[in-house]
Order: structure tokens, then sequence, then C-alpha cells
């Protein structure tokens, strides 16, 4: 018997092993300095970073990715980057101008022809390009990805996103990069590519080396093939130089800060409930907790004078 | 116990006008409320109760979920993340689903090693046994259908695969997989067809359900003293209140266990991957099923070798299926007669192997079969040269030192087609381990488990339920007695 209670914890144990999965050979995706606010039973988003990540992607990313799960409301919804409580999310002054910004098409007339227009905050997140094939042509047969869930698609969400967008080596528009890379950070900790890679990296034409990015760089790699830089090559090229966008708000817009706003605003996109989830929870496990407890009275009242 | 007299005494008139008619109240009180239950039951036997939750708890949010839930390829994924986003608690709802599948295995396979432990399969508790692993199959099905509904990757792949397996079946194999997929590959048609029978499944799991508590209740419950009950007053206790308070604390412990993984968890158990929406032409690099499955999983892969005119892949599907066929006729393999490993010393040790065996295969299951297990990599990696030779036949050159390979590489002339490659080093993989713990699996159920019967010597079991409840009072220090709780 206490055999099988060993091994109930060794079970767990195990079950939380098997949660990892195997993850390929790329480096281990970071949260930036002082990690992310929303982590953890009690976090929470980052307004003001949720608002600066909106901006980010309506200015950069929007030109390129649809987000075809998200309405404008959303972005005034109660956990929202522009919640505001005076307003419910439809009539928030500020989402309906974000809406009024974009033209959209709006359906057909009597006679069948389309009808555009500016779209209201029931309407869904304009997309950049019509369907699949149009967004690859205009990309070099690349397909950008809808970023509506991206943070749940990707192994480290937030941190990925974060990592993949301020990881871009120095010279990414070089078609040849040499290793160990000036600068030092060739970072071989904590990934299996061995005690560091020597060699030159030549990047195919239009694609472009991260090496937080899953893939393989075996065929693209002059040195020795036991050891190759991690990562991968992307279609996307580095959007986020420093000052790519003026902050509304003044903040500095270094790579690094615009990466972490714009990755916390996925995080809150992927799934906008995650807020109420955590203090729901607070309190249903709190319940529970003084449930169980009196139920543990109860059953040690009742099997009193009872041998078992 | 059949012979138990109904002590059901309808009190107001309504009772007793019903009880005439159809005597509905009479066969809850005798089954719930009076029912004879052996006073020694410990923690591990409320996993009954723990099921019986999981179950209702995922018809009723399975049943609201269908409310909003679209099958149509080009509909479900968007239509199952406004679930999430606008149906009112639609993400609570959600979560609680997708990670009630989980627990839910968790709970049974809990039941089922208490099961195996405790002997809870023998004389006269086959057919008990046996529903039991009817209801294990039908749960295995309904995951598998529940899983292509969110039409993710993983889904979409995943599902390819398992009825892949199907097609291995010769001659009649690819008509079976056709006629499953209602057409030459998934498309929408299977969509639909699997979120019909994933509604219909858990109805039929809730009909087994009741066979398998009925099957309970004409012998009574098994216990982990593993002899039967001789004086009922002694022995027992009444199912009501003494078994429904004890449940029903070790089922809220399981809520907040439950609760810490929807609340806080919630993607801890799922794949990456099924966030991103089903495309036929993307294959995953790793298609892994759900972790339940995944000891299964691995022994469908450990079978790498044909066996005479059976290959390797049919043969696999033969493992697989084989694995979980030996639980039903486990009854008739085991030899022993007495019930409980208390007083088995010997098939304790192996029963422990075989847990080992059974987590080990998951582990196998979530991982890369050529990857070399931890702190097992014999060799390290050579570089390898191919070339054509002067005679035009291939030849290979192996080599320690990165620049002497690449010297050799460009001393070559142009007419030997010479390429670098990598040799991986020896090492002890995934695979060998799974396949060692698939032969341990096979073994126990089919030659430990009959030897073990006729050549252990047990232990004296205790003459009644009673006194082993009172031999464990009387050395509560013994850490073995502690559980007798």
């Amino acid at each position: 018997m206490n055999i099988l209670r060993t091994l109930t914890l060794a079970a767990a144990a195990f079950g939380l092993a098997l949660s990892a999965h195997a993850a390929g050979g790329q480096k281990h995706a970071e949260p930036p300095e002082g990690g992310w606010p929303f982590e953890g039973a009690l976090g929470e988003f980052d307004k003001d970073s949720l608002q600066r990540g909106y901006q980010v992607y309506r200015e950069v990313c929007s030109t390129c990715h649809s987000m075809k799960l998200l309405s404008y409301r959303n972005l005034g919804e109660a956990g929202g980057p522009f919640y505001d409580p005076d307003y419910p999310a439809a009539q928030n002054p500020l989402v309906k101008a974000f809406a009024a910004e974009d033209e959209i098409l709006k359906g057909v007339d009597d006679v069948g022809e389309p009808v555009y227009g500016a779209a209201t905050p029931a309407d869904q997140f304009r997309a950049p390009y019509a369907n699949d094939n149009a967004a690859r042509a205009a990309n070099n047969g690349a397909l950008p990805p809808d970023l509506s869930v991206i943070a749940k698609a990707r192994h480290g969400g937030a941190s990925y996103i974060y990592s993949l967008l301020a990881g871009y080596p120095e010279g990414a528009y070089e078609s040849e990069l040499e290793f160990p890379q000036a600068g030092g950070d060739d970072g071989h900790h904590g990934d299996d590519h061995g005690e560091g890679y020597h060699g030159v990296l030549t990047q195919p034409a239009g694609q472009y080396y991260n090496p937080y990015m899953q893939g393989d760089t075996t065929p693209q790699w002059d040195g020795d093939p036991r050891h190759t830089p991690p990562g991968g090559f992307l279609a996307m090229a580095p959007q986020l130089p420093d000052g790519r966008v003026e902050y509304i708000d003044g903040t500095e817009a270094t790579t690094k800060q615009m990466s972490a706003d714009v990755a916390q605003f996925l995080a809150w996109a992927g799934e906008p409930k995650q807020a109420n989830r955590k203090s729901a929870g607070l309190k249903v496990i709190a319940f529970l907790s003084i449930f169980a407890l009196l139920l543990w009275f109860s059953y040690h009242q009742i099997w009193r004078g009872v041998e078992h | 116990m059949s012979e138990h007299k109904s002590t059901y005494n309808p009190q107001s008139g309504i009772e007793k006008w019903l009880d005439r008619r159809l005597p509905i109240l009479r066969l809850a009180h005798d089954s719930f409320v009076d029912f004879p239950t052996p006073k020694n039951l410990n923690y591990w036997y409320t996993f009954g109760g723990i099921l019986t939750f999981c179950l209702m708890t995922q018809i009723i949010t399975g049943v609201v979920l269908a409310m909003h839930y679209t099958p149509s390829t080009d509909l479900a994924f968007g239509s199952v993340e406004r679930i999430m986003r606008d149906v009112p608690f639609g993400w609570l709802i959600r979560y609680i689903h997708a990670n009630g599948a989980s627990m839910f295995f968790l709970a049974v396979y809990i039941h089922m090693f208490r099961g195996l432990y405790y002997g809870s399969y023998k004389e006269p508790r086959e057919v008990l046994w046996v529903l039991g692993c009817v209801i294990f199959l039908l749960m295995i099905a309904t995951a598998f259908l529940g899983y292509m509904l969110p039409w993710g990757q993983m889904s979409y792949h995943g599902a390819n695969v398992i009825t892949g397996l199907f097609g291995a079946i010769p001659v009649v194999g690819e008509p079976i997989q056709t006629w499953l997929l209602g057409g030459p590959s998934i498309g929408n048609q299977t969509l639909q067809r699997f979120f019909s029978l994933h509604y219909l499944l858990p109805f039929m799991i809730a009909g087994v359900v009741i066979l398998h508590i009925w099957a309970l209740h004409v012998p009574g419950n098994s216990n982990p003293s593993g002899v039967d009950v001789k004086d009922v007053k002694k022995d027992t206790v009444p199912f009501h209140p003494y078994y429904t308070v004890k449940d029903g604390f070790a089922i809220v412990v399981f809520m907040i266990l439950f609760s810490v993984v929807v609340f806080y968890f919630p993607a801890a158990l799922g794949h990456t991957d099924n966030y991103i929406e089903a495309n036929p032409l993307v294959t995953p690099t790793h298609i892994v099923p759900e972790w339940y499955m995944l000891p299964f999983y691995a022994i469908l892969r450990a079978i790498t070798f044909d066996l005479g005119p059976i290959d390797a892949k049919l043969l696999g599907v033969i493992a697989m299926f084989g694995a979980i066929a030996l639980l039903f006729v486990l009854p008739w393999l085991d030899t022993s007669k007495v019930r409980s490993m208390r007083y088995r010393p010997t098939a304790r040790y192996f029963f422990i192997g075989f847990v080992i065996c059974g987590l080990t295969l998951g582990w196998c299951g979530a991982k890369d079969p050529d990857e070399a297990l931890p702190f097992m990599t014999l060799g390290a990696d050579q570089l390898v040269i191919d070339y054509t030779d002067v005679n035009g036949n291939p030849a290979q050159r192996f080599f320690d030192d990165f620049d002497l390979a690449k010297q050799a590489l460009e001393d070559q002339p142009a007419s030997a087609a010479a390429t670098l490659g990598v040799k991986k080093g020896d090492a002890i993989r995934f695979i060998h381990l799974a396949q060692f713990m698939t032969l341990y699996y096979f073994a126990y159920f089919l030659l430990i488990v009959p030897a073990l019967g006729l050549m252990e010597r047990p232990k004296d079991e205790p003459d009644s339920i009673h006194k082993s409840v009172l031999k464990g009072k009387a050395n509560a220090t013994a850490p073995e007695a502690v559980a007798a709780e």
C-alpha cells in the first residue's frame, strides 16, 4: 500500500514530465527581462503594454497578418486593451474610432455589387488580403499566419513571439552569416547543439535566419554538420528596428520594447478571457477546499466508532 | 449481496403507490443507501465514484458545447474559438470538457490498477471486469473521436495515423478505412460522422456503466483483504452514509485537482499544434496522441520488424490492439486463487514492474523513437563521406575531425559525387526501451501472471474482513497497516 502511494507520486511527476513535449532544434524562448506580468496564478495584463502592442500590430503586423477571430469590440471588453468601465464595448469611443478608420467589405447591394465602408465595433479586424492566394502572391509564396491564437499555437507562447521578433541576428539582410557572431551572444546555452558552431550560414533568397524558428539549418551550413546553428529560416524579414513605431504614450520604441508589447497583446488576443479564468479559479478552489474540509470532518464523525 | 433483503420501507402515500407500480425508489434505496459494503475499503476504492462524476461532467459540458459547435471543416476551428470568446462561460465549459477527458483517463487508469492489485477481476467478478474493459475501450474511441472536433493540426493528422492503422489489415483493411472515413480521405463527411458518434458513445458508456454497477452489486464489492464478506453485520457497513461521505470527500479532493488544471494549466496536457487549423498539406514534425494513448502508441511503434508473412506495420497494429485485448481475458489468465496482492509478496513486485512498464511506455510514446535515452549515448557522432569510387561502386569514409573530412571532400574528383553527412553515434534509444517494455507488458499477462499463481507461496489470508481490520489496528505502527483505513 505504501508502495502504491509512492507510485502515485511517481505517476504525478511523470505526468508533468510528459507534458513537456519534445522541442526541435531551436533556441529556448525566453521572456523579456523581469518576466511577464500576466503569468502566475494572480498575474494580470499590463494595460499600457497591451495598448502599445495593439499599436504595433495595427501599424506593422496587420500589413500582412490577419486576426480573423478578433472583432474591434474585443478591444473594449473587460480585460481588453481599451476597456473603459463607462462604456459598453461597442460604444467605447476609442474602439469606434479604431473601427471607423478601417474600410472593409460590408456586403453586397441590391444589384449584387460589393459595398465597402467603415467598419463598426461589431466587425472583425480588417484582413490585409482577400484570401490566402492573394496573401501568398504578395509574400513570395509564403502565407503569413493568422495571429488570433498564435500565442497558443507555439511552444513558449508570448516568450516565443518576443524572442523571435527580437532575436534576428546582426546583419539579418546579408546573404551570408558568419558564426560565431561578433557581439558574443551566439547563445548555445540551453540547446543541444554541442559546444559552439563555427562556419558560414547562407540565407536563401527571401528567407531570414532566426535561432528561435523551428527548422533545420543543415542544408545551408558549410561548417561541421554535427554542430549546426539552432533554429531555421522564415520568410518574414526583421520588422521591428528601433523606432519603427512612434508610441502615443511616449515610451521609447526599442526593438525589445515593441517585441514585448506586441507579444503581450497577442497573448491577450489568444485568450481574452484568461484574466477571468484565473480570478474565477481562485474562488472555485477556495470554495472546494472549504467544502472538502467539511466533508473530511463529516467523514470522521460518521465513521467514529467503526473499526475500519 | 443479492441475498440481502430489501429494507426499503415506503413512508408516504405516494411512495407506497409508486412502489407497487415501479419500485424504482426501492432499487435506489437497496443499491445506494442500504447496500452492504465492506468496511475496509481504502481511498483507491473511491475512484468508481470519481469516474461517475467524470462521466456526468463530460456529458453535461459536452451537450452544452454541442449547442455552439459547428461540425464543418470550414467552421469547426473558428466555432471552438467562438465558444472560448463569445459564449458566456464558454471558456470554462470547453476547458472542463477538454481537460475532463484527461482527468477521466487519469481516474480510470488508477481504477484499473487498483483492480489489478487487489485482484478485483477474479471469480466471481469476471463479468464486472470485462464490462469495465468495454467501458475503457468505448472511452478510448470517444476520446479519439472528440479529439478530431477542434479541427487542429494534431486532430487531423492524428486521425489520419489512427484510421490508417485499419488500412494495414490485409484485404478488408482499405474498405474498412474508407467506410470509417466516409471516403478516400478525411474530409467534411469524416468530421460530421465523428461528431455524431462522439455524441452517441458517451450514452453507450453510461449504459455499460449501469451494467457494470449491476454486475458489481451481485457479488458485492471486492476489498483490500481479498476475502469474501462472511458476516454482513461484522464485515460491512451500509453504503449510505459511510461511503457516500467517503466518496464525496474523495470526489471533492479530485475536483480541486481538476480545478487547478482547468483554471491554471488548461493547455498543459494539450499540444500547441492543435491551435493551428488543420491543413492536410502540412504534416507536423512529431505526431503524438493525447497522453492517455501514449503507452499504446509506443507499443504500436515498438514493432519495427516483420514476423514471417506479417509485416511490421500490421504486427504493430496487432500488438497495440492485443495489449488492450489481454485485459479482457485477464480473469482467465490468472491462476492464483488469492485475490489481494497484500498476501502475494512475489506478485507484488511484478505488479510494480507492470506499473513502471506502463509509465515508461507512455514516456516512450511521447518521444522521438530514434532519440537516445538520457545518459545512454555510447559513441560520438561521426562524419561520413558518401562517394563513388574509381570502379563506380558506392563507398564511404568516416571521420571524427571536421577539417580532415572537409579536406577529403575537396580532394574527391567531381565524378565521385561526394556528399558529407552525419552518422549518429551508437546509443540506447527510446525505441529499444519501448521494445523491452512491450516485451514485459505481454510477458506480464501471458507468462508472469499465469506462472505466479502456480509457483508463488502466498502469505496467509485473514479469516475475515473484520479480523483483518482488527489485526491492522493492533499493529497500527507497522507501515503496512496504516493503509487499511
